[in-house]
């Protein structure tokens, strides 16, 4: 039997349309949209001003504060200003706008395509580089990398898990980049682990992705204590604590972080970034993204510059078809629906959705017939149905209760009631209500 | 851009299951035991079910087009439900008139009163079964014995179930080895050749029903097998102490509802508990309170009280029996 993690989960059909597309570089774009704000935390402070000439992998934006990471030029070229945009997820920010001429690197990158092994910086200068470099989570949750690499007094990381999973439908970003790329991310991951002081790596891979096992398995066995490991495909098991209870069977306490049971998870494509930023001192400024839908003529694997405009990316994938009801960045299960094309690429986007438009479409909701599906599906084993009738009613003290913020927003409990009710938009509504009760109740 | 995009939160796709599939699921499942029926019992079998059925579907119809005027459900298979599992609960030579009032108790009072499917406390046809059951106590206990597909529908042979026949014999005087030659052999018992209401005789039939289920991921298996179980245990544990005055378990399992109840009639989801610790609770307790109503009570039979009355305990089940939160447990490695 394969491991897996034990409560929940769903099994939703897997669309990996773009398995098989080798990764392709986009042409640089003729303008790039770079917001400042691409990670979790505080917006980056922009420091460069209008009419100035950039160059590519040059600072644009400087991290402002712990939590926050720095933001680079994708491109070289002229910023033409600096302005508010509504970004891919809705929310106002600042961007810098570049208008692209030809393309040139900063100095200090090693372009060549070479790969080097021997790791020379030492733990505190790998974090520092992943500060400078602005890595951040790659799987979508875009925390920065450096911050999991700076292990607070009084706790200890014993083991590094990495994230090869990629358990959304239709994604293939990461699984590309463990084909191609699996030599550079074993020795990110090598790097990962002296940055932490570790002597284990553990990779977690579904089953569904049998060449990438195979093939990071055998490149595991010539580096020292990475192992590879086989899980059964279920959703969501790319989530950190899913993942880590199917790995090394530790339950990560609610509210707690992975490092309280003595780990610390990044992903495959964060990896890369690393080995990218330690190694050839390139900064993050662009990233594999899965651009795929069942409406695409050729959709397919791309790296991408940062601040690329969606459209682009759906141009070079056979174009958007007629019926496109929704573009969906991330996978279908948390991606976030997105406004029109015209947003940027940023660094937590690893694929772009294209659905049709009747796809699109909501069902009818239907009474809720107590079948318990959504409890039986829900990892967290909360009762999704209770959550939704507490939030709708306005019982927000019980809803604390019966831990509504635990909610990962994982989608399962929406996605598989036969009533088609929507569970995890009141849940939602019902969480942020109470973590604003908590707060303000913290303040008195 | 020209058209709108939506921009609904996720999740962003839905899986296929939908109620009225699942209905429709349990409707299948229903089927080789109705099957079975119809070889034994003959046309009888047929038109209870189709009176059940159709006055169960056409009720909920009427009631929601010109007493509630709200939207018509009829299409969710949720009243085809519970015209089958009513239909099953009765003798096949049942007078058409009592079905019909059972069928209007089942979806007027028990399911139309409380606000429709999802909001009524007690199983339907449950209700519409023991409403005419105390109502109609000769027509209800006046079991056709099993006489072959061509027996019509008045002039079915009658006699008493296997479990009256003990309980009887037992009340009598009569010990369980003399009596164990009244009733038909356990091969006889799992196919259902013996006299009951028109669903419940046919144990093999309804385990077949079970296993579908199960493998549809319509139902999970912990209510079905904690009723048998238990009833299972209870009765090994009287029968040990006093063979001669205690029916088997195996006698226990294959007569009466057990298994029609355990498998279609607790599973009820509307009715039945929210995660799977209260469920093997609720079953424990329908087991054993079937046991007591059957060797201790005044009926031969006692799983429809058993599960009516468990039905009662479920809201006060699901608001205190939790599941183990995930990271409940402070561990810390
Ligand atoms: S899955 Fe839907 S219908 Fe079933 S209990 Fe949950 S909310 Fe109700
Ligand atoms: S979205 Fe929340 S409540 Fe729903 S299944 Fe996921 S964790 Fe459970």
């Amino acid at each position: 039997m394969l491991k897996t993690f034990p409560i929940g989960g769903i099994h939703p059909p897997e669309h990996k349309l773009t398995a098989n597309q080798p990764i392709s570089y986009l042409p640089v774009p003729a303008s790039v949209t770079i917001p400042v704000s691409q990670h979790l935390g505080a917006p980056a402070t922009v420091i460069v001003a209008k009419g100035d000439y950039v160059r590519t992998g040059q600072v644009i934006a400087t991290s402002k504060g712990f939590v926050s990471a720095n933001i680079h030029s994708s491109v070289s070229g002229k910023v033409s200003k600096i302005d508010t945009i509504i970004d891919s997820s809705g929310y106002k920010q600042t961007a810098v706008y570049i208008d692209v001429e030809g393309d040139e690197w900063i100095e200090s990158i090693n372009k060549s395509s070479e790969i080097l092994t021997e790791i020379k910086l030492s733990p505190e200068e790998i974090t520092k580089r992943c500060l400078e470099t602005g890595i951040v989570g790659l799987g979508g949750a875009t925390f920065p990398t450096y911050i999991k690499l700076t292990i607070p007094a009084g706790k200890k990381c014993n083991l590094l898990i990495i994230n090869g999973v990629e358990c959304e439908p239709y994604l293939t970003s990461d699984h590309r980049l463990m084909l191609e790329k699996g030599e550079e991310i074993l020795i990110g991951v090598s790097i990962l682990m002296k940055a932490l002081k570790v002597e284990r790596a553990m990779i977690g891979i579904e089953e569904n992705k049998p060449d990438a096992i195979d093939h990071l398995t055998k490149l595991a066995s010539s580096f020292k204590g990475i192992t590879v490991h086989a899980l059964k495909v279920k959703y969501p098991q790319g989530a950190e604590k899913q993942l880590i209870k199917a790995l090394i069977n530790r339950e990560v306490p609610s509210g707690h972080l992975p490092l309280d049971v003595g780990a610390v998870v990044q992903n495959v494509g964060t990896a890369f970034a690393v080995y990218e930023a330690v190694q050839k001192n390139k900064p993050l400024f662009e990233r594999v993204v899965t651009i795929t839908g069942n409406g695409l003529a050729k959709p397919g694997n791309f790296v991408v510059r940062i601040g690329t405009p969606v459209s682009d990316l759906i141009e070079a994938a056979g174009g958007m078809p007629g019926d496109t009801g929704k573009i969906i960045s991330g996978g279908p299960m948390m991606g976030k629906a997105l406004r029109n094309a015209d947003v940027p690429v940023v660094k937590g986007m690893s694929g772009l959705v294209v659905m049709p438009l009747e796809e699109s479409e909501r069902l009818e909701v239907q009474p809720c017939i107590r079948c318990a599906k959504c409890c039986t599906v829900c990892p967290l084993n909360l009762e999704p149905y209770l959550l939704m009738k507490l939030a709708e009613k306005g019982l927000f003290e019980k809803a604390e209760e019966e831990r509504i913020t635990d909610c990962m927003e994982c989608g399962s409990c929406s996605y598989c009631c036969p009533s088609d009710r929507p569970l995890l938009d009141y849940i939602r509504l019902g969480k942020s209500t109470v973590i604003k009760m908590a707060r303000e109740r913290n303040t008195k | 851009m020209s058209n709108l995009l939506n921009i609904s939160p996720s999740p962003h796709i839905h899986g296929e299951e939908t109620t009225r599939k699942l209905m429709l699921g349990v409707v299948l499942a229903l089927m080789p035991a109705l099957l079975t029926s119809v070889i034994y019992f003959g046309a009888g079998a047929l038109i209870v079910v189709a009176t059940s059925v159709s006055s169960c579907i056409l009720f909920e119809y009427l009631l929601q087009r010109f007493v509630l005027k709200k939207p018509i459900s009829i299409t969710d298979g949720s009243a085809l439900v519970t015209g089958l599992l009513l239909a099953f609960n009765l003798p096949s030579n049942l007078p058409v008139f009592i079905i019909v009032i059972g069928s209007f108790v089942a979806i007027a009072v028990a399911k139309m009163t409380f606000g429709g499917l999802g909001n009524n406390p007690f199983n339907p046809a449950l209700v519409g079964r023991v409403f005419i059951l105390i109502s109609f106590p000769v027509q209800m206990t006046n079991w056709p014995v099993p006489a072959g597909i061509k027996t019509g529908y008045a002039d079915a042979i009658t006699g008493a179930t296997p479990l009256a026949i003990i309980k009887e014999g037992l009340k009598n005087g009569e010990s369980i080895s003399q009596l164990m030659h009244k009733v038909p052999t356990t091969v006889q018992m799992f196919l259902g050749k013996m006299g009951g209401s028109m669903g419940e005789v046919a144990a093999l039939a309804l385990l077949i029903g079970f296993v579908y289920m199960l493998y549809r991921k319509i139902i999970t298996w912990h209510i079905p097998v904690s009723i048998i179980g238990t009833v299972a245990i209870f009765t090994t544990i009287l029968w040990l102490r006093h063979p001669e005055s205690n029916a088997s378990p195996v006698f226990h399992l294959l007569t009466g509802g057990v298994m029609l109840g355990a498998i279609f009639m607790a599973t009820d989801y509307v009715t039945s508990p929210m995660n799977p610790k209260a469920m093997i609770i609720y079953g424990c307790c329908i087991g054993i309170l079937t046991v007591v109503i059957r060797v201790w009570g005044a009926y031969p039979e006692g799983v429809s009280f058993a599960i009516l009355i468990m039905n009662a305990f479920v809201p006060l089940m699901n608001a205190y029996i939790k599941p183990k939160r995930f990271g409940e447990e402070v561990k810390y490695g």
